[in-house]
């Protein structure tokens, strides 16, 4: 096939948020067509990615719609391609924005086109991070979303946002400074920055710990992996419902992508060294930031530390490298994506009505808005990973995977699910069950029709992935076996190597 | 007389600025010829300069040089300024300095850049050097009626007379150790065996540091720059950079190549301190001409990072830095021109407050500007940084790519602290729209270059990669 798909996928939003830029006339007529535009071009990029999916190869492990195009010359390529990994990533990407994009004209008060061109651009980006087979091309795109993301915080937030806004963006430019260093190096060792070229290639091992621990600081940073979490609940709590919904349902997830495409890829050896710092960095993260979400008031700040706690899992999950894990976590990943976008909403659904993030504030709300009620429940219960929603499936297989790498580490992990059950059934308590803390409640209305649209078809996907994984599974599924049969093979050339 | 159409760009400005001046005595309303001519003047030169054959030549008795380094800063020295000149022009006239003086001493000062450039021998050079120096001083303080122009100038003129004297006193050290003011004969002469004559390289180098403002020897630069009228802050801080980073080019890659490890860590130092400084002094600041000069300082660290890695694509790294600072900078100073309500023009950071609701353009503008001085991808801005990395990386200096990837950092915190006032805070006041084309359509272009740079990088590399020294 010819046809550019994946320029094509990447590049709609941005013509989409170019058309918007350009829209002139009086405001009201502007802000109706820049709605349109932003639906038409996410939702036609949402049907291109579904098409790329039903022609998406599952019985190969090579990278597909391979795109490559000259770009800076004699060094870099503009190379583009997929795997199994990538196209659930995309899948989930051209998901969330249009949801982001409703749910934004639904409760955004002003500056709707700026809004939309953020938006837009940043599902640009993100689509470019997990499309990019050139490291370089790659670094773009990540470091790109940071400018949307600043913006989205920083005009729409609450209260305290220029000091969030601050935070996320110097925070993550940090992180991804160091990766920078390492990429250039990887162009003087090994002469390319082709992902291809070097997934093929060993980069020497005396090299692979240091550019190991670069990469490792900027995605631990964008994961966030503890301590480097502590600019994620901050974020999380003045961006608009909308922005918290993509921070938390798809930029987090570069990270993990980053980690199974390059740390694990490109450096088995460090990988392999480094195990244990992962393994105890997300166990701490399970246990304390649950803990921690436990004693929150604030339910965004609640579903925050929740966030960093299920990425807990998904770094357990990808450093098992026993295939069940991967595969969980890549799973998890997906459904966190799609439970933690429809938490926040639902914390934005109540934000917009009553304009408070308190759990006192709320209570008994089920006389008063019974289908939010139903559908909470159902988010909650994948949260805590009942059986029979998506949730479960990812832990699951991550804990099993795990259990064969090392008991202590499934043991203490599956604490996390237990802590995960307390804190999420007890904000649900508080907010639906209960008495009417106020009289003003009362006024509360239910669910719009939008609203409704847009939390029933997570709520629908969540529990069809719950009981039905396999399309998802299958998906991943050989890119996922010959990663880990890189790896394997690597590592023991290595311990060859050593034994000479 | 094939001399002669060797340095006959030289020749028509100088014969041209001072007709212009003549001109502009006699005329009655001379401003507005003037105004236009010396843009021609400048127009023709480059056109001279770019007929010139593309062949390394020494002229008059070697002491000058036409080569593809000197040409291509030349083409860019004149192309700024005319930039500079159009965007500035409104300003000029408001504040009422738009003078014939004004525009010849910029074409005296231009002269003195283009000698500076081609100059293969210190005598030269100096004389260039003090035709530029002694221009500025001038424009410094061309607001006459103003306190802070005239200190401006005062204190530029003081300062840079010690600069220079250091650097004379290097050059009469060099002179005294090889016997020759030529830049070849000092090269075969000067060797790690003549220590003695290393030590003239100091002076020489901590002379040059003044003059494109390095910490720690940018102390004027911030005065000078808050001080003077802005129309010449905006040449300060691009053309005269585009000479001295050329003549440091040529000094340390001719005449010193063979003591590179001696002054490799001298500007190594150089160019950390000016990233540091840059980044960290510039956070306090609240007028944004002296923001702009403090960042302009950190900027001249990065490219200086590239002259310090002492190989062809460091060179080539840093001129791709500074022609990029400069896209960006002209752009900068556009967004400051534009600061005006009712014939007032403001300096004040939080003058822009609100800027996004007052004056959406300008604020997006702006936006995409600071994000790519503060390097973020996919603007033009990471490129150039990316290059002068690639560079050093190359040549396994880590500690340098570290530091200067972590003040990259520092630094986009008082960039997107102007973001912040412009998006984040409430508005005030709106800013008057201006009508003036050149201003605008300078703007925009710059604005437009970084934004599609990425696109197409390789154009700006292409013509950069014919440069080379050894």
């Amino acid at each position: 096939m010819n046809f550019p798909i994946l320029s094509a996928i990447i590049f709609i939003p941005m013509f989409g948020a170019f058309f918007i830029l350009i829209t002139q006339g009086n405001e009201k007529n502007v802000e109706k067509n820049s709605r349109y535009v932003a639906i038409f071009s996410s939702s036609v990029n949402f049907f291109l990615s579904l098409f790329l999916w039903f022609n998406f190869d599952t019985q190969t492990s090579e990278f597909q719609f391979v795109e490559n195009k000259k770009w800076i010359d004699g060094f870099i390529n503009f190379q583009l391609g997929i795997d199994g990994i990538s196209m659930l990533f995309i899948l989930l990407t051209t998901f969330i924005t249009p949801i982001c994009i409703f749910s934004g004209i639904n409760s955004i008060k002003f500056k709707i086109k700026e809004f939309l061109i953020a938006i837009l651009v940043m599902e640009t980006l993100i689509l470019g991070v997990f499309c990019s087979l050139d490291l370089i091309v790659f670094y773009l795109f990540f470091e790109g979303c940071l400018i949307p993301m600043f913006l989205i915080i920083g005009i729409w937030g609450g209260e305290r946002k220029v000091y969030s806004a601050f935070k996320f963006f110097l925070y993550t430019l940090l992180g991804s400074v160091l990766m920078l260093i390492a990429i250039i190096s990887i162009y003087w060792i090994s002469g390319t920055t082709d992902v291809i070229k070097l997934l093929e290639i060993n980069i020497p091992t005396e090299y692979q710990f240091v550019l190991w621990l670069a990469f490792f600081s900027s995605f631990a940073v964008k994961m966030p992996m503890w301590p480097l979490h502590t600019w994620l609940p901050d974020a999380h709590v003045e961006a608009p419902t909308a922005g918290s919904v993509i921070l938390a349902a798809i930029l987090l997830k570069m990270a993990g992508y980053g980690f199974l495409r390059f740390s694990i890829g490109l450096f088995p050896i460090a990988s392999n060294y480094f195990t244990p710092l992962i393994f105890s960095l997300s166990i701490i993260a399970i246990i304390y930031t649950s803990l921690i979400a436990l004693m929150q008031n604030d339910m965004k700040k609640l579903i925050a530390y929740s966030s960093v706690a299920h990425m807990g899992f998904v770094t357990i999950g990808i450093f098992s490298l026993t295939k069940q894990a991967v595969e969980g976590s890549i799973f998890q990943m997906i459904s966190h994506g799609l439970i933690s976008a429809a938490l926040f909403l639902c914390v934005g659904v109540l934000y917009d009505r009553y304009h408070s993030r308190e759990i006192s504030s709320y209570g008994g709300l089920v006389s008063v808005m019974p289908k939010y009620a139903v559908l909470f429940m159902i988010f909650t219960l994948g949260a805590l990973g009942l059986p029979g929603t998506s949730g479960f499936v990812g832990e699951f297989l991550v804990l099993i995977g795990a259990f064969q790498k090392n008991i202590l580490v499934a043991v203490l992990a599956s604490i996390g699910i237990i802590l995960a059950a307390s804190y999420m059934l007890w904000l649900y308590k508080r907010i639906i069950f209960g008495k009417l803390p106020n009289v003003d409640l009362k006024e509360m209305k239910d669910l719009n029709n939008t609203e409704l649209l847009i939390l029933f078809s997570l709520a629908f996907l969540i529990l069809f992935f719950g009981f039905y994984p396999e399309p998802l599974l299958n998906t991943v599924d050989i890119t996922v076996s010959n990663l880990i049969d890189n790896y394997q093979l690597n590592l023991n050339s290595y311990m060859q190597e050593i034994k000479n | 007389m094939q001399i002669i159409t060797y340095i006959l760009p030289e020749i028509f400005l100088a014969i041209s600025s001072m007709f212009l001046l003549i001109l502009g005595v006699f005329l009655k309303r001379g401003i507005k010829v003037v105004n236009i001519l010396t843009i021609i003047t400048i127009v023709l030169t480059m056109a001279l300069i770019i007929t010139q054959s593309n062949e390394t030549i020494k002229v008059l008795n070697e002491s000058y040089i036409i080569d593809e380094l000197s040409k291509f800063m030349k083409v860019l020295t004149l192309l700024f300024t005319i930039f500079v000149l159009l965007s500035s022009k409104e300003y000029l006239k408001i504040n009422n300095i738009d003078k014939i003086e004004y525009q010849v001493i910029i074409l005296a000062a231009l002269l003195g850049m283009l000698i500076m450039i081609s100059s293969y021998d210190l005598i030269v050079f100096y004389l260039g050097l003090e035709l530029q120096s002694l221009c500025l001083y001038i424009l410094a303080s061309f607001k006459k009626n103003e306190e802070k122009s005239t200190e401006a100038g005062l204190k530029y003129f003081v300062l840079s007379s010690l600069a220079t004297g250091l650097l004379l006193y290097g050059f009469s050290l060099i002179y005294g150790f090889t016997g020759s003011t030529n830049f070849t004969i000092i090269s075969s002469n000067l060797n790690t065996n003549n220590m003695s004559a290393v030590f003239a390289i100091v002076f020489v180098i901590v002379g040059l540091a003044f003059k494109v403002s390095l910490a720690p020897f940018h102390m004027w630069t911030p005065d000078v720059y808050e001080g003077s009228p802005t129309s010449v802050t905006s040449f300060f801080t691009l053309i005269p950079k585009i000479a001295a980073l050329t003549v440091f080019i040529r000094f340390m890659y001719v005449p010193f190549q063979n003591v590179i490890n001696e002054w490799q860590s001298i500007v190594v130092f150089l160019a950390i301190a000016s990233m540091i400084l840059g980044s960290i002094a510039a956070i306090g600041q609240t007028n944004i001409k002296r923001l702009m000069a403090y960042s302009s300082i950190g900027h001249m660290g990065y490219a200086f990072a590239g002259i310090a890695t002492g190989t062809n694509s460091g060179i080539q790294s840093s001129i791709i830095y500074l022609v990029i600072y400069l896209v960006m900078n002209l752009g900068a100073f556009a967004c400051i021109f534009m600061m005006k309500r009712k014939n007032e023009f403001y300096e004040n950071i939080n003058d822009l407050s609100g800027l996004s609701k007052t004056n959406p353009i300008l604020a997006f503008n702006f936006l995409i500007i600071l994000f790519s001085l503060a390097g973020i991808p996919p603007l033009a801005g990471f490129f150039a940084k990316f290059y002068i990395f690639m560079a050093v990386i190359e040549s396994n200096m880590y500690p340098l790519a570290i530091i200067g990837l972590l003040t990259t950092v520092v630094s986009a915190f008082y960039y997107i602290r102007i973001i912040k006032v412009i998006y984040f805070d409430k508005p005030r006041k709106s800013f008057d729209s201006t009508y003036d084309w050149g201003l605008k359509t300078i703007l925009y272009g710059s604005c437009l270059l970084i934004l599609i740079y990425f696109i197409y990088p390789s154009m700006l590399i292409d013509v950069v990669s014919s440069i080379k020294i050894y």
